[in-house]
């Protein structure tokens, strides 16, 4: 408990960082996963811009992508985040791999979501002379926007679960923390203490995102 | 010049399964619908005239043949130039189709959006539409708050919203009930006469077609196997799928087994007589079976009003000596068509 105390202020720093880490995560994976679903939607046999070529390369880098376990996919990523954002180490790496990881996890969720919209409401616009991109826009994602705000919330644990794993690639967060001043000094109540602060963050953000989902189905 | 006019025009989709044959939805299909018609398509499930509709405002592509609409060959234009043509033509749906996030106002307003016009007009014009189609309080709802009769009268006011001059309604009333239905229609009714809007009436229900339509095509298998002034196809029938439809609304003719169970009944001579138009004169015809002393029954049949011109067949059963009848019948026939069933 005198070692939980001692390391307070790392404590608070380490949640810091699985905030910043998360939070700009669902920002660029969710964008992403936005730009992928949304793709793999409209590409889709019968949907307004059908392209047989689009949908097969996303729906095959989705389903490669997805199963890799998160740890073997950010050693393997590496290069690819040297090449973008200049390093393969620290948070700039790890934010850029798990948006990455994101964005194809969360683009599954976005099509499926997409695909709740009536085509009859689609046809709708399209009757009234809407152009696709007006579509998307004014009817695909606003009449999606619950369902996406599950999803959203959905994959937040997800990213809370990949961004514990920073610390192996020179991160920090609070996954780092658990394992650095947890795990590898014996003192589990400082693991434990890492475990609660995930939970309450985690429990906040869907309570947050229910509460949004409801509002935006008026339910 | 017809606002509508479809020249040879067939739809083909690609097999479903690798190997299998190509799917004709619409076959050498063509049709003129003159300005300020209420015309309607009648049809099975599967008769190609959901599709044939969905070709009139390119929501779906023709295989070939030219859709002019207002002059314009659609069939070939690009997506990117068919919001001007779409402008002109408004469309209701069976399921609505109504923006659940938006209200019943910004659901109206929707297409005005899309054709640019600007805030204060757009609102001028949603009250005004909202107020035609009596949802004037129902402005700030949504739509899982309204009937289904609101509905598609929300979805109405919207498709007028751009003062479309064309109107096609697909299966419009299909998820309605028979109240709610006659209500839509009537009010589909008010703005052909008030606004002159042209309205193209998808349906499988005659009833739909004998209360709004004013010409009809009934199709089959891709094809329009009859067409005609609503009165003539359902005073008198070509096709056996067009008698089939009208038998749904018109009891005329009784079938062979109907007929048997009347036979078993009524012991006199049975015959049908045709009524079209107000040609035939009922009280002398059924001056001469009384003045003959030939005592008949009605047993089968009615007569129907059609665009306020009365139609319809009745079966009678007489009973007389042999030869008074035949006399009688003689002279019948010169007034009305006499079928005999013997």
């Amino acid at each position: 408990m005198d070692a939980l105390i001692d390391l307070t202020p790392q404590l608070w720093t380490a949640a810091g960082e699985t905030l910043y880490i998360v939070g700009l995560t669902l920002l660029f994976g969710g964008l992403g996963g936005l730009l992928v679903g949304l793709g793999l939607y409209l590409s889709r046999a019968g949907n307004i811009l059908e392209n047989r070529t689009v949908f097969t390369v996303l729906n095959v880098l989705v389903n490669f992508i997805r199963p890799i376990p998160f740890i073997i996919f950010l050693a393997a990523a590496q290069p690819l985040a040297r090449a973008v954002v200049g390093t393969g180490i620290g948070n700039p790496a790890i934010i850029f791999t798990i948006s990455l990881a994101a964005s194809f996890a969360m683009g599954r969720i976005v099509e499926q979501n997409l695909l709740t919209v009536s085509p009859g409401v689609i046809d709708a616009a399209r009757s009234v002379g809407a152009s696709p991109i007006r579509i998307i826009f004014t009817v695909l994602l606003p009449e999606a926007l619950g369902p996406l705000i599950l999803g959203f919330t959905f994959i937040f644990v997800a990213l809370v679960d990949m961004s514990a794993v920073a610390g192996y690639v020179g991160g920090g967060g609070l996954g780092n923390f658990a394992l650095l001043y947890g795990y590898r000094q014996f003192n589990p109540v400082v693991t434990w203490a890492a475990v609660l602060l995930i939970i309450v963050l985690v429990q906040l953000v869907q309570f947050l995102g229910n509460s949004l989902a409801r509002k935006a189905l008026r339910r | 010049m017809p606002v509508v006019s479809l020249r040879d025009v067939s739809k083909v989709y690609p097999a479903t399964t690798k190997g299998g044959d190509p799917v004709v939805a619409i076959e050498g299909v063509s049709l003129d619908v003159e300005a300020g018609d209420v015309y309607g398509i009648i049809g099975y499930s599967g008769a190609g005239k959901s599709t044939l509709v969905r070709l009139m405002n390119a929501l779906e592509r023709s295989s070939s043949g030219e859709i002019l609409i207002n002059g314009q060959d659609i069939a070939r234009l690009p997506e990117s130039k068919l919001r001007e043509v779409r402008l002109g033509i408004g469309m209701i749906f069976q399921q609505f189709n109504l923006l659940n996030s938006r209200t019943v106002a910004g659901n109206v307003s929707y297409p005005l959006e899309v054709a640019g016009r600007p805030k204060a007009e757009r609102r001028a014009r949603v009250a005004e539409l909202l107020e035609f189609v009596g949802l004037a309080d129902k402005a700030r709802a949504y739509p899982d708050e309204l009937s289904g009769g609101q509905k598609q009268r929300v979805g109405i006011a919207r498709a007028l919203a751009t003062q479309p001059s064309i109107l096609l309604a697909d299966e419009a009333t299909s998820a309605l009930d028979p109240e709610t239905t006659h209500e839509v229609l009537a009010l589909l009714g008010r703005i052909n006469r008030e606004f002159g809007v042209t309205i193209i009436v998808i349906t499988h229900e005659m009833d739909v077609i004998q209360t709004i339509a004013g010409k009809v095509a009934v199709m089959d298998q891709g094809r329009v196997i009859e067409r005609g002034d609503v009165f003539d196809v359902f005073s008198d029938p070509q096709h056996p799928a067009s008698a089939r439809f009208v038998g749904t609304v018109v009891k005329g003719v009784p079938s062979a087994a109907e007929l048997a169970v009347l036979r078993a009944r009524h012991p006199g001579r049975i015959v049908t007589l045709s009524f079209r138009d107000a040609g035939v004169d009922q009280q002398a015809l059924f001056g001469e079976l009384a003045r003959a002393g030939v005592a008949f029954e009605v047993i089968y049949g009615g007569i129907n009003e059609i665009q306020g011109r009365p139609f319809g067949h009745l079966t009678l059963s007489l009973t007389a000596d042999d030869a008074v009848v035949d006399d009688v019948l003689d002279r019948i026939r010169e007034l009305t068509t006499v079928t005999e069933v013997r």
